[in-house]
């Protein structure tokens, strides 16, 4: 059986990933999501990681960026972005 | 006068009988900066042939990853009040239905934050504000959502779905389009608002086979209204196009690509069973002919314009479906096909694509749809499934022999 986790838990753990990854590799919500089954199993279920995603979001830690497709990174000075 | 920008070549675009974007493009720059360098920007592309825009980023409203589409010139230092041009897409009501306020609402309020220029209505539906500065879009935001409107999708999002006019304004509306695509609208907001998927997904409810909003080659899930029974003849008002003049044999029985139609003079018949629900005979003769009572819906799966491949037409998920009463089994199996999709799909692939990497039938079995023989991509066509419970025991070795 699946042990609990709380939202809070998977999007810190989210925020790390996408920290860690920054400037090499961008993330999707769907990247997202597949890395933390891995970490914590059936218990980050979609629900659950979907609640994180708005929760980095919704608390400004992470912003949606689009490059070609939809990814969620720290927010960043952008580089196409004139002053 | 505004002192606009030197433009002979646009001039030419102003020339001739039809409504010109120059033109309204021109009235605009006599109030706003932004578009008098505009102007200057589209002549010196033209004369270039190369586009001075770039795209994308990080530009949006709190909490929304879709709906504003960043747009910058990389020639800032010529043209500064276009240095930021950003696009918000709003979400359209279903049927594009307004009252002369709320437009004059919309107006005002673009031309507070923005260019003042819009597309009514992009090709995805929206209602399209072009040009604005990346400080202007939360108060933009705040005024829309006070006036009652939202943003509607982009990227790689559930994007606004669509509607024709149905059953509001067209008397071949085989099921509620505009109710379907609401409610459609009102049950995604977090699909719609916050990117979560491979790439776009489209819903597009066109209310019978005439499809005006192209759904069958442009959403990722169409859903065209048809109907179940006969196609419903006035034998009288048929002979009273042939009185008029109408040519029935070659204008309308030659064109059924069903080839089902018979006319002798004096009667038209329909064989329905070899009806392939083309509304052609409708269309040409509306006063004789109209769809069947047994109306509802058949849903397809995985069209696309060319972008990244070539474009695709959808095929059949659901052969009929009483989708105004059974709007729910319609969301679970629309929600299966997703989850199926964003766990396996690859960046920028879009379902269709998806479902031609996988293949129809493991993507069905994916997503515990049962297959039935009225799946098809085409009318009349065989099916796409390969229906393995026909086959008896060594029945494939006898084939390879």
């Amino acid at each position: 059986m699946a042990s609990e986790v709380s939202v809070q838990e998977v999007a810190d753990a989210m925020y790390k990933m996408i920290k860690d990854a920054q400037g090499m590799k961008k993330f999707k919500a769907g990247d997202l999501t597949k890395a933390m089954r891995d970490v914590y199993g059936d218990a980050a279920d979609r629900k659950t990681c979907k609640a994180a995603i708005k929760e980095l979001i919704d608390s400004g830690r992470c912003v949606y960026t689009y490059f070609g497709g939809s990814f969620i990174e720290i927010p960043h000075d952008e580089g196409a972005a004139n002053k | 006068m505004a002192n606009l920008p030197n433009t002979p070549k646009l001039d030419e675009l102003t020339k001739g009988p039809w409504p010109s974007f120059v033109s309204e493009i021109k009235r605009a720059a006599e109030r706003s900066d932004m578009c008098k360098d505009l102007l200057g920007l589209l002549e010196r592309s033209y004369n270039e042939k190369i586009g001075h825009w770039k795209h994308g980023g990080i530009v949006g409203v709190m909490g929304y990853g879709g709906g504003v589409i960043g747009r910058y010139t990389d020639l800032p230092e010529e043209f500064p009040n276009i240095s930021h041009f950003h696009t918000l897409r709003i979400n359209q009501p279903a049927g594009w239905f307004y009252t002369s306020e709320a437009l004059r609402t919309l107006a005002d309020i673009w031309e507070k934050h923005g260019s003042g220029l819009t597309n009514m209505h992009g090709s995805t539906g929206d209602i399209i504000f072009l040009g604005t500065r990346t400080e202007e879009l939360e108060p933009t935001f705040a005024d829309l959502t006070a006036a009652g409107f939202d943003l509607g999708g982009s990227g790689s999002d559930m994007r606004t779905p669509s509607a024709c006019c149905g059953k509001a304004r067209c008397e071949w509306a085989c099921y509620d389009t505009m109710k379907a695509c609401y409610d459609t609208t009102m049950r995604y907001q977090d699909e719609l608002h916050r990117p979560m998927f491979p790439y776009k997904w489209k819903f597009k409810f066109a209310g019978c086979p005439n499809d005006c909003v192209a759904s069958i080659a442009r959403a990722d899930i169409s859903v065209i209204g048809t109907w179940r029974d006969d196609i419903k003849i006035d034998q009288a008002e048929v002979k009273n196009y042939a009185d008029a003049g109408l040519d029935i044999f070659d204008d309308v029985v030659l064109n059924c690509p069903g080839k089902c139609m018979k006319w002798d003079g004096n009667t038209l018949e329909i064989d329905n069973d070899y009806c392939r629900h083309c509304m052609h005979c409708i269309n040409v003769m509306p006063k004789a002919l109209a769809p069947g009572d047994k109306r509802g819906a058949t849903v397809l799966i995985g069209a696309k314009a060319p972008i990244i491949e070539g474009a695709l037409l959808s095929s059949v998920v659901i052969p009929f479906i009483d989708i105004d009463e059974e709007y729910e089994e319609f969301c679970d199996i629309i929600e299966r096909m997703q989850d199926i999709w964003s766990e396996e799909g690859k960046n920028r692939e879009r379902v269709g694509e998806f479902i031609q990497r996988v293949g129809m039938g493991n993507f069905f079995e994916a997503a515990e749809i049962d297959l039935i023989p009225e799946m098809v991509t085409h009318p009349r066509e065989n099916p796409y499934i390969f229906f393995e419970d026909y086959y008896e025991e060594g029945d494939e070795e006898e084939e390879e022999e």
